[in-house]
């Protein structure tokens, strides 16, 4: 019995005392998929990442289930977008009881306003992805110190791909006739979007996806497409897609194909990851209004 | 001015002539329907039943996405085999036919949500629950109307034997055995009009349109026909109004004409000339001869 007392000490001792080269993953916990994305282009190898909101799942109206407080209370490290996305997460992280660091991806971003609120969204432009990384960077760091420099490497090289991907949006917006750089579309998640590339989006309902739109807001919504001949209508992957075609089939206006905004496709999907959604978006939006 | 309120919303947006003629298919379908529900004290298990189709709608869904012929099927599906089962369990065993239907929406309906949220996400299962009847397209309407015309073609066929069994069934058993089939010709009915009606109000409200007019058919004639009349008719006002009301107020269309026909109850509750309550405090004089 004493015997195997001591055997076991002598084994935890060895564990404990190995070098870390067989690194175990820090786990990681990012609020909704297009975050996971940036985590898992910044830690690479070195971190596990989960997601709380999986591929093509609303953010905005999502629902907890106890596996998430699992997650977190699991997870070193809590990624969320911060701005008021997810309204549902601070309770969560409270009744988890997790130790985790919280990251906020969007400090240092100067936040849009719509009406008295911060538009969420910021992830949308090309800059702001920028900060995204920077601060994901930062704060794997300061939970991983002995990784610092996979992560420094990573996040530059990550940071490279995201300038080539700006120019290419950039290069496609130029090739849009000037007067034709306005849509429609379901959820205005694209601001800071339009901001960045000068294509006015116009929205049929409110900041967040969470009200059901009237007869009013759709009378208003067509009227406007007519009134401002809006060339396009673009269909997003998580509103009534239903709607969408019937102000399409009413104004004459084409259905550009959907945009991707708050979640990443499931990997055999359109957008599996940032890149691929802002190369998609880029597409649908240059084919649907480029003639 | 009163044109621009009542008339000018339908003449300029096509989406809301739709959606007025879906509601008036509905309006022809389903309050008969809901005369007879409340005529054999039934109006419950048509809630009932809206709720047991929806996992079927949502196998549909699921399959096919907001495919209309797949979660139309399913829900038709889903709605049957709650109610023959219900049925048969309260006919093979000692257990009432409420608490065995009780008991099978329940299942069903949880079975439904489980099913919906396993593709992951939330939005969707609302639009199953709550329709869209600003989103009617030419099949909608099509599918809509179908269901309409069929609901009036068997309700004339079965009306006889039906009206007779809410009245005396133990009469319509020695004269006829026409009682069980009609029972069950009329069962299928309710599920027709409620997968009807979840496509523009979704499951949670389809039986308001079923329901509320028959109420308040109730305190206006004592005559089948008359109740009816009422019925249909006050369902077309309570969509007309409702969907004006969306239009001039920002309430969304489905709740604004359920909202609207719960207005014309209260009043009819108050001020009917069947048993309102008025009615009954102020009787007026006795006829005298």
């Amino acid at each position: 019995m004493r015997l195997r007392g001591i055997l076991v000490f002598a084994v935890l001792m060895l564990l404990g005392a190995w070098p870390a080269r067989a690194q175990v993953p820090v786990p990681v916990v990012a609020s909704f998929s297009i975050l996971g994305d940036f985590v898992r282009n910044v830690g690479g190898e070195r971190v596990a990442v989960t997601t709380l909101v999986g591929a093509n799942s609303d953010v905005h109206v999502y629902t907890p289930s106890p596996a998430d407080a699992k997650k977190i209370s699991d997870a070193k490290l809590l990624i969320i977008n911060g701005l008021g996305l997810e309204g549902w997460l601070p309770r969560l992280v409270q009744s988890s009881g997790g130790k985790a660091a919280v990251v906020t991806a969007t400090a240092g971003i100067t936040p849009r306003r719509l009406g008295s609120e911060a538009d969420p969204h910021a992830w949308q432009s090309a800059d702001n992805a920028r900060i995204y990384v920077g601060n994901i960077r930062d704060g794997l760091i300061a939970a991983d110190p002995a990784g610092a420099d996979a992560y420094r490497t990573n996040a530059s090289a990550y940071l490279a791909k995201l300038d080539a991907l700006d120019r290419e949006v950039q290069g496609a917006v130029a090739r849009i006739p000037e007067g034709r750089r306005k849509v429609i579309s379901t959820h205005d998640a694209f601001g800071y979007f339009a901001a960045a590339t000068g294509i006015a989006f116009i929205a049929p309902q409110g900041v967040s996806t969470e009200s059901e739109p009237s007869a009013r807001d759709i009378a208003a919504i067509i009227t406007q497409i007519k009134a401002a001949k809006i060339p396009a209508v673009f269909l997003e992957n998580i509103t009534d897609p239903r709607l969408m075609r019937r102000i399409a089939a009413e104004t004459g206006a084409s259905i550009g194909g959907t945009l991707y905004s708050d979640s990443l496709t499931a990997e055999n999907g359109d957008a599996p990851t940032y890149i691929d959604l802002v190369r998609h978006n880029i597409k649908a939006l240059t084919s649907a209004l480029a003639n | 001015m009163i044109f621009d309120a009542l008339i000018a919303p339908f003449t300029e947006f096509e989406f809301m002539r739709r959606a007025l003629a879906g509601v008036i298919a509905l309006a022809l379908g389903g309050a008969p329907i809901g005369v007879f529900l409340m005529l054999r004290r039934m109006s419950l298990v048509g809630d009932a039943m809206a709720h047991a189709i929806l996992p079927g709608a949502a196998i549909g869904f699921l399959l096919s996405g907001l495919n209309l012929f797949a979660m139309t099927f399913g829900g038709l599906i889903a709605g049957f085999t709650v109610a023959l089962l219900a049925g048969v369990v309260a006919r093979a065993t000692e257990i009432k036919e409420d608490a065995s239907l009780a008991a099978f929406y329940l299942v069903s309906l949880a079975l439904g949500v489980t099913i919906v949220s396993m593709r992951g996400t939330n939005i969707d299962l609302l639009h199953v629950l709550f329709g869209n009847i600003l989103a009617m397209d030419d099949q909608t309407l099509l599918v809509i109307a179908f269901n309409a015309t069929l609901t009036l073609l068997v309700l004339a066929v079965i009306w006889r034997p039906l009206v007779i069994e809410c009245v005396d069934p133990l009469f319509l058993r020695t004269v006829s055995r026409a009682g069980a089939p009609a029972h069950l010709a009329f069962l299928a009915l309710v599920v027709v009009n409620l997968v009807n009606g979840f496509h523009a109000l979704g499951t949670l409200l389809a039986v308001g349109l079923m329901v509320l007019p028959a109420g308040i058919a109730r305190f206006w004639s004592r005559d089948i026909t008359g109740m009816m009349m009422i019925a249909v008719a006050s369902a077309m006002l309570s969509g007309y109004l409702g969907l004006v009301l969306s239009f001039q107020t920002k309430v969304p269309s489905g709740p604004a004409i359920i909202l609207v026909a719960a207005g014309l109850y209260v009043v009819s509750v108050l001020f009917g000339s069947v048993s309102g309550l008025v009615r009954q405090l102020f009787p007026g004089r006795h006829l005298e001869a």
